[in-house]
């Protein structure tokens, strides 16, 4: 299976079970429209060409013989993962509370539709134990303070972290935590605590000052902006620009949101994210059908944006435009995704295990809790099946080597199916691979622009 | 480096195919309220630790 797609007069060919990648001149991409392809995915050279349209079919032949042009299905006969019972990462909710009230809350404004609540020192530790038992022979493993707004609960956070570590390093393991939050409490004390004990950032900020404040309003209906702005950007310099991401969200509000993350570069931000939300129709600020066609071309405008920067010596790592194409995750990582369910787990205040955080409290999804433990059972078993061999829609998609499948929670969400992936969210992450496949190649200097 | 074609990338993938994985690398959040990611930003820790 290959993929050929043409941005501003670049033709760009991905191999997508070899992962290569090619730039075609109109000649060879011409031709490679006109090679008649079996069933079987085999291509059939006609013979009798000559001159440059003979060298272009032996370069095209010269790929296909190398591998690197038409390769074989890496599976033909499905993906059946072992069951390893490990877990190596966390979303530990230290708050079902928050100090802002976004419209777009998947989470409820922070309670996810339960009490609000701060984490126990008690339960964070037996939500570590677990993940450290159950980590086999993974050196590294992962806890994400997440919430609502994780900063409420700065105590017991600090507490976990000083837990975590010694018992991390009593097993020869270490643990990366990383704290999601609204900057709001990111006092200059808060930033060098986690400048000093090296925990990685995650900074909402979706942009404009009028688009954050719509959406990111305190409980009063005031606007966020300017006092989450003040502690990222304190934040951001205090620790020379490392190991953080600016993370928005975007909203039909917002079509053009590539002003918002030239916004947020123009600030200085050189880490940035910025997502899509993910609403339902009763939602107004949710994506139309028919906002999709924009939404595509302003990925689009961010890309010769993004090389604009580039060119000026100031380059904006863009997180969903980042792609390894040299060293890239193996098959199985790829198959699988995320993990979550099985090797990815969120627990609640209150010690409840999910599948993930988007699945706190979704009735059906619970999987026991850090004190009776881990209920495995039939939902790590439907999570683990879930992979992209599993997905119709997945296994006839050129993206699903790169992409994995989508995200179960919107898949649930929108078609009550792990296996049905979220077509928006598949139209979009198509996108974005073609802008960041073309960017690679802008880079590489193998097109000109 | 061909006349009418240039190769960015020689991919890797086929080469991982009888490997089960070592699961040493990153969680991938492919959600949109964490910073999700296309597996395919990753690097494999097996590569890095080289």
């Amino acid at each position: 299976m290959i993929h050929k797609f043409t941005f501003d007069g670049a033709n760009i060919v991905l191999d997508v079970n070899s992962g290569a990648v090619h730039v075609f001149d109109d000649l060879a991409a011409g031709l490679l429209e006109e090679l008649p392809i079996t069933p079987e995915g085999r291509v059939e050279f006609p013979p009798g060409k000559a001159g440059r349209p003979a060298e272009a079919q032996a370069e095209i032949e010269g790929l296909v013989r190398e591998g690197l042009l038409f390769s074989p299905e890496p599976l033909p006969r499905g993906y059946h993962p072992a069951d390893r019972g490990i877990t190596k990462a966390l979303c530990l909710h230290l708050a079902h509370d928050c100090n802002l009230r976004c419209r777009y809350c998947f989470a409820g404004q922070g309670h996810f539709g339960g009490p609000r609540g701060l984490m126990s020192v008690e339960t964070g530790k037996k939500a570590l134990d677990l993940l450290l038992s159950r980590s086999g022979p993974r050196r590294r493993v992962e806890v994400d303070f997440f919430g609502g707004e994780p900063l409420l609960n700065l105590g017991v956070l600090k507490e976990l972290v000083r837990y975590g570590r010694d018992k991390a390093v009593a097993l020869g393991k270490e643990i990366k935590f990383t704290v999601t939050t609204n900057a709001l409490l990111l006092t200059p004390a808060v930033g060098d605590y986690l400048n000093r004990e090296q925990l990685s950032a995650v900074l909402s900020l979706d942009g404009r000052p009028e688009i954050h404040d719509r959406m990111r309003p305190f409980p009063g209906g005031a606007g966020s902006y300017r006092q989450a702005l003040e502690n990222a950007a304190r934040f951001v310099e205090s620790r020379a620009g490392a190991d953080y991401y600016v993370r928005g969200t975007f909203t039909r509000y917002n079509l053009d949101f590539a002003a918002d993350v030239l916004h947020l570069a123009g600030l200085g931000f050189n880490r940035v994210s910025l997502e899509p939300v993910v609403a339902g129709p009763e939602d107004d600020y949710s994506f139309r059908e028919e906002d999709l066609p924009r939404l595509l071309s302003e990925y689009e405008v961010l890309t010769r944006e993004l090389l604009t920067l580039y060119r000026r010596g100031r380059p904006l790592d863009y997180f969903h435009f980042n792609i390894d194409l040299a060293g890239g995750p193996c098959l199985a990582k790829r198959l699988s995704g995320c993990g979550a369910g099985y090797e990815y787990l969120a627990v609640t205040p209150e010690g409840s295990i999910y599948p993930c955080h988007q699945f706190v409290g979704r009735p059906g999804f619970s999987m026991g809790n850090v004190r009776s433990g881990l209920q495995e059972g039939p939902i790590a078993q439907q999570f683990q099946q879930a992979h992209v061999y599993n997905k119709d829609d997945c296994r006839s998609c050129w993206a699903k080597f790169l992409c994995s499948g989508g995200c179960h929670a919107n898949a649930v969400s929108f078609n009550n199916s792990l296996v049905q992936p979220y077509r928006t969210g598949c139209v979009i992450t198509r996108k974005r691979l073609e802008c960041a496949l073309y960017l690679k190649a802008a880079v590489a200097g193998i097109i000109t622009w | 480096m061909g006349k009418h074609i240039k190769t960015l990338n020689r991919g890797s993938l086929q080469s991982t195919v009888k490997d089960d994985g070592c699961g040493q690398c990153q969680t991938s959040c492919q959600s949109a309220c964490k910073t999700s990611c296309t597996v395919g930003n990753q690097v494999c820790e097996r590569e890095s630790s080289k």
